[in-house]
């Protein structure tokens, strides 16, 4: 049977990241599923990774892995490779995964592939180009393990009751592996649900004209309740919204009920973080936007006429 | 300073990528200079003059990768290498990060900038396996980069804000478009780099056998997906408010 192991990621209070429930779900479909887990909070994630179909979870709560970028957990993943020689790794497509399955290519010489939208089998993945209108299938060849950097929500997380086996990681991390350090962390709160749970998105793009018309985004969320504003990433680039607000490759994936798009002309990199929304609205002044393809409801026109309206449409029905 | 910039000449990216009966994306005429990398040109172009280094390019690809590598000697780089071979034709990103690493390695560097994936491709792990394979340290995800007295001190973007991370040099940064504001080329850069540097290289020349960069994934199949058929179209003014409206109630979210 297939070893199929997941690379999560933690938060020091021992919460595994949700991707790392997903994808064990789908480890565990495809052969006997493992975990990996390096940093604070490894250990007491064991449980819940254990109950989501880990048959056991490799950690060490060393905070040189979350103190220091990717060369200390590629380094002690590889030491576990070979000690254990999994047929395939999973990883989410976070930064901090794909800077270690980058580094761990490096070391093991096996193919490895990025933003998977399904897996296959232990050597062959699906992805979608083109904004999302045609499916590929890659077959991955060469040394084992198989690396796959899977997109977020691409799999449902389902408990399996199962309890994991702790095993401790000890790996000696060598002081040369430790030239890059994090000094400090900052979070930019936004106010309002989290972008990836809310039930509504509400995104705005290069249509809006100005950084300050993104106060009528933020209107209608708060008009709407549990909505949270999105953001292409031209807009980002151009400094009008933080970064945390990105929607796309290089943001976030959201599969809301409902999507609204402001001016979004619906580049690739955007869709492929939304086009999983049940219901799509779209609002361009340009008919040929590639948006409208996707769109449940379109409307030709300027972002900035139908916003107003909306937010006290929307205001008046809510009373 | 020595900066190193990984270039990739995409092709152009506001037509569709369209692939070839053997699933490779047709490249047929002059690529363009990857807009992601831009912003790594400029910042090194920035660092490089704040410190009075130079700024060398090092990109892999086919004949047509030529006027990409020009754009970048032309927005003010010293000199470029271009590895071009017919065994690349198809190579993966491990192949490429073999052919970018043994590149680099010719010359002494103190940083390597690239921008953090590519345009065309998105796979986002070739800078990290470069850096893996150089054997330096890394911050990805850059929104500032600054070099003092040896290190790099860096505002690496996350998911939830932004960390600061410091790397002693030599290191590997990749950049966001929040890094740097890239220059247009000037006239007199564009006469120029015609007569800068620019160094072809094969796979031989770097050591390297066609086995060494044999792709280790192939396209098996290509299907389209079922379209969910276009929506309705309206036009502004037509009642717009209260059709949206509708739908969102239709969705049960107000």
């Amino acid at each position: 049977m297939a070893k199929v192991w997941v690379f999560t990621e933690v938060s020091a209070d021992g919460t595994p990241a949700p991707s790392a429930l997903e994808l064990l779900t789908k480890a565990r479909s495809l052969g006997d599923a493992e975990a990996v887990a390096l940093g604070p909070g490894a250990t007491a994630s064991a449980a819940a990774l254990g109950a989501h179909g880990a048959s056991t979870v490799h950690a060490s709560d060393d905070p040189v892995f979350t103190d220091h970028l990717s060369q200390p957990a590629a380094h002690a993943l590889h030491a576990l490779v070979e000690r254990h020689r999994p047929n395939l790794i999973l990883f989410a497509s976070t930064h901090d995964s794909r800077d270690v399955a980058g580094r761990l290519q490096a070391r093991t010489g096996s193919a490895l592939m990025s933003n998977a939208t399904d897996v296959v089998s232990p050597d062959l993945a699906r992805t979608a180009i083109a904004g999302g209108s045609q499916l590929v299938d890659v077959a991955l060849e060469g040394p084992v393990p198989r690396l796959i950097l899977v997109r977020p929500k691409s799999f449902a997380a389902e408990p399996s009751g199962g309890t994991a086996a702790m095993v401790p990681v000890d790996v000696e991390i060598p002081e040369e592996l430790r030239r890059a350090r994090r000094l400090e962390r900052h979070e930019e709160t936004a106010s309002g649900p989290k972008l990836e749970e809310a039930r509504v998105v509400v995104a705005g793009g290069r249509g809006l004209q100005d950084a300050q018309n993104f106060a009528l985004l933020h209107e209608l969320a708060a008009a709407l309740g549990n909505a949270a504003v999105g953001a292409s990433r031209a807009v980002v680039d151009a400094g009008w919204i933080a970064y945390s607000h990105q929607v796309g490759q290089t943001g976030k994936t959201v599969k809301p009920e409902v999507y609204l798009a402001f001016g979004i002309s619906g580049a690739l990199q955007h869709v492929v973080g939304m086009k999983g929304a049940k219901r799509i609205v779209a609002i361009n002044k340009d008919p040929d936007a590639p948006i409208f393809r996707l769109a449940d409801l379109g409307v030709v026109g300027d972002a900035l006429q139908v916003l107003p309206a909306l937010i006290a449409e929307v205001k008046a029905r809510r009373v | 300073m020595q900066v190193v910039v990984l270039v990739k000449s995409i092709p152009d990216p506001s037509g569709e990528a369209k692939l070839g009966p053997d699933f490779l994306v047709i490249r047929e005429g002059d690529g363009v200079l990857d807009p992601g990398d831009e912003y790594a040109v400029e910042a090194a172009l920035t660092l490089a003059e704040a410190s009075g280094g130079e700024v060398a390019v090092v990109s892999m690809g086919p004949a047509n990768a030529a006027s990409a590598i020009r754009r970048a000697l032309a927005m003010g780089a010293h000199r470029a290498t271009h590895i071009s071979d017919e065994a690349l034709r198809g190579a993966d990103a491990l192949a490429t990060a073999k052919v970018l690493a043994a590149a680099v390695r010719r010359s002494p560097f103190d940083l390597v900038l690239a921008g953090v994936e590519s345009t065309d491709g998105y796979t986002g792990t070739l800078p990290m396996t470069v850096a893996e394979m150089l054997g330096v340290p890394s911050a990805t995800f850059a929104r500032k980069v600054e070099v003092t007295a040896g290190v790099a001190r860096v505002e690496r973007q996350t998911e939830a804000g932004y960390d600061v991370v410091e790397c002693a040099l030599p290191a590997l940064v990749t950049v966001t478009a929040s890094a740097a504001e890239p220059r247009f080329p000037t006239l007199k850069g564009i006469m120029s780099a015609r007569s800068k540097p620019l160094e072809q290289l094969a796979l031989a020349d770097l050591g390297l056998s066609p086995a060494e960069v044999a792709p280790t994934q192939r396209v098996v199949a290509v299907e389209a997906t079922a379209e969910k058929g276009p929506g309705e179209v309206i036009q502004a003014g037509d009642d717009d408010a209260a059709r949206i409206a509708d739908l969102l109630a239709e969705a049960k979210v107000i």
